[in-house]
């Protein structure tokens, strides 16, 4: 291990708390994302990131752009494509005491390391009864809607929800990107992070004097009387669209950024189902056995008498994303499917 | 394998034949370029300048009973193994008359009847196939061979070395074909491997191999099939490195910072197209004119099937959930 890992492992772990930015500052979520990895880079000499193309290249969506140049090569560690060694390999330096942030170029490509993140992260604690603690962070980004076609457009942050052992986060604004990586290394635990391929140019504020946001708690981002859209990650936006549109028809649209999948904030969401009595949950996950199904259940379960009408669901229709535009728009949640899917919720059930 | 491959004669039939499909492959991906820049193209587009004599040397060797496996980067390997090219430009607009109805675009090229079968765009993901298509090809009492084309990057994948493993174990008749570009993404290949002479990495698993010019498409046409004609014969699994160089970015979005231009003039200056025509003059064996007269062809070809492309119609959006299972019985 580099002598500048061993030393500051002890100094670094009371000094998890991330420094927030000087000036109320304007910069897209890549920046966002990489002032986080710079901050944790710079806070925790255990704290290191390996991935393919991270370094020389600046990573695939360019979040890790200049870090090889600031952190050198030993803690920027550029992979050969070989994901499940690399992977298990950030999965047994956790285990033997640092703080590794694997970075997945995409979800697609962590199928190649399923069985690293099954069988060894998410199930090593329990095992071991206990002693041995799984500390890594793996990023990868996700989602569809650049014309990647059918291997290269999946959502598969839900499938990873199925799995107890494993934490995972999905932040969808520029604060969650700048500050959820903080928060998920200071996790005992593996913490899966996904952020969502359409959101990287996305710009915003991040909010000032803010430094720190926990990964336990969904987010209210817009309030509104008359429904729910319950959703997270790229989604999230889409949602926060339909619900002007939705407001220029008089119906008011709460909007719930679940912000972490596992494990999901029951409480956050029957409150919002107690205020609003409807619920559309927009995943863009497919729909058979997706995190919106398992959203949809708990709802079910927990606040059945507070629903006027059945929850909806808005998800990526079930075929593999197709790569000719109009195919692929017509398969994935859109502003248009979303409002129409309250529009009926508006207009069924409820009391007479 | 051993050193010396049986050289077949450099014929002026021979030498036309093969730059004619080079060209077609050169003019094709510069067409692309361009249909990118006009957003007729979309999603990620992957160009092979610079590898033309891979595609074409290869798929020589192969008769139309053999079958290929691919990757994102086989817009080559489709047009040498004789896919129709209207049908391939149509695939690049997303098209219906595109040779996978649409769905799959610049990486996802498949031609049952010829026996291609993708387009694969995980790295390393077609090793395993090739497998299963050539112990189909050997428990069906075939003499065929399945060719399974990647790049240098996979060769650090699992996939890769499972594959290989296997494919000796059962003595499947598959060609690896591992077109080393020198480059996966913005890594370098002496940053991703512990052991640079691939048939070196190889043969312990008890395949042979051979690394080959792959800018010179005699010899990686005298390789291929020379490799063929010992997996006919019986013989276990063969790798061949096919050494060459990618002339643009890894696909469209690519700044290129992680190589030097002189690097890549210098490997324009030995790329296959230049090489093939200096020697074919150099020997008498093309002139000037024939040579203006192949681009033309190849131009106009490729014209043509822009034009099919434009034309072609767009899929209903009402048949959205097509192809995701089986539409015909089972045979
Ligand atoms: C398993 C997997 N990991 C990562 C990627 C992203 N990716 C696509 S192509 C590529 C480089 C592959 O290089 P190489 O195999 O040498 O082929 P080349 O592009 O040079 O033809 C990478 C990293 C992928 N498609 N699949
Ligand atoms: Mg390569």
């Amino acid at each position: 291990m580099p002598e500048l890992l061993a030393s500051g492992a002890a100094r670094a772990a009371r000094s998890a708390a991330p420094q927030a930015l000087a000036a109320p500052a304007h910069m897209s979520y890549r920046e966002a994302a990489r002032e986080g990895l710079r901050a944790a880079l710079q806070a925790d000499a255990r704290v290191f990131l390996m991935g393919e193309d991270v370094g020389r290249y600046g990573g695939c969506y360019a979040v890790t752009k200049g870090l090889l140049q600031e952190f050198g090569p030993e803690r920027i560690r550029d992979t050969p494509l070989s994901e499940s060694a690399f992977v298990g390999a950030g999965i047994g330096a956790a285990v033997a005491g640092l703080r590794p942030i694997v970075e997945i170029m995409t979800v697609n490509f962590s199928l190649l390391a399923l069985d690293q993140i099954l069988n060894n992260a998410a199930t090593l604690c329990h095992m071991s009864g206990g002693q041995v603690n799984v500390p890594v962070v793996i990023r990868m980004a996700t989602g569809a809607g650049r014309q990647l076609a059918a291997q290269h457009s999946h959502s598969l942050e839900g499938w990873y929800a199925h799995i107890p052992g494993l934490r995972v986060v999905t932040p969808a604004t520029i604060d969650d990107a700048r500050f959820m990586l903080a928060a998920a290394l200071a996790c005992p635990d593996p913490v899966l992070l996904f952020e969502h391929i359409f959101l990287y140019n996305m710009e915003g504020e991040l909010s000032p004097s803010l430094a720190a946001v926990d990964i336990d708690h969904a987010a209210v981002r817009r309030s509104g009387r008359d429904l729910v859209l319950i959703t997270y990650g790229g989604s999230l936006h889409k949602c926060l669209a339909a619900a002007e549109q939705l407001a220029a028809q008089g119906i008011e649209a709460e909007v719930l950024d679940l912000r972490t999948l596992r494990p999901l904030d029951d409480a956050a969401i029957m409150a919002a189902v107690r205020r609003t009595h409807r619920a559309v949950i927009v995943d863009e996950g497919w729909r058979s056995g997706s995190i919106a199904a398992e959203v949809s259940t708990r709802i079910m379960e927990q606040a059945f008498y507070d629903l006027d009408a059945p929850v909806a669901r808005v998800c990526t229709v079930e075929v593999p994303v197709p790569y000719p535009k109009h195919l692929e728009d017509a398969a994935l949640p859109s502003p248009e499917r979303i409002v129409q899917a309250a529009q009926q919720l508006m207009s069924s059930g409820g009391p007479p | 394998m051993s050193a010396g491959v049986q050289q077949a004669a450099v014929t002026r039939e021979r030498g036309l034949r093969l730059l004619r499909e080079m060209l077609r492959i050169r003019c094709f991906e510069d067409a692309c370029v361009r249909l990118y820049g006009e957003l007729k193209i979309r999603g990620f587009l992957h160009l092979c300048n610079g590898e033309e004599a891979v595609a074409v040397g290869t798929m020589q060797a192969l008769e139309p009973t053999d079958a290929v496996v691919s990757t994102y980067r086989e817009h080559g390997h489709a047009l040498a193994r004789g896919l129709s090219m209207n049908a391939l430009m149509a695939e690049m607009f997303g098209r219906e008359s595109g040779s996978s109805h649409g769905r799959g675009g610049s990486m996802h090229i498949f031609d049952a009847g010829k026996l291609f079968y993708g387009g694969n765009a995980i790295v390393g993901g077609g090793l395993p196939l090739s497998l299963g298509v050539a112990l189909a090809q050997k428990l069906q009492g075939r003499k065929s061979v399945t060719a399974c084309l990647f790049g240098d990057g996979a060769v650090a994948e699992g996939e890769f070395h499972e594959s290989l493993n296997l494919a000796a174990l059962w003595r499947l008749p598959v060609l690896f074909l591992c077109e080393n570009n020198l480059y996966a993404m913005g890594t370098a290949i002496e940053r991703a491997e512990s052991q640079l002479d691939l048939p070196a990495k190889v043969r312990p698993y008890g395949v042979e191999a051979q690394a080959v010019d792959g800018m010179d498409v005699f010899a990686v046409e005298d390789a291929s099939r020379a490799a063929v004609a010992r997996m006919r014969g019986g013989a276990g699994p063969a790798l061949l490195e096919l050494r060459t160089y990618r002339f643009r970015g890894h696909s469209m979005f690519d700044a290129q910072l992680y190589r030097d231009k002189a690097e890549v003039e210098a490997w324009q200056k030995k790329g296959p197209l230049i090489t093939l025509t200096a020697r074919l003059k150099a020997e008498g064996l093309l002139s000037e004119d024939d040579f203006q007269r192949l681009e033309r062809e190849a131009r106009n070809e490729v014209a043509a099937a822009v034009e099919f492309a434009e034309q072609a119609p767009w899929e209903p959006v009402g048949q959205l959930e097509r192809f995701v299972y089986a539409e015909r019985p089972h045979a």
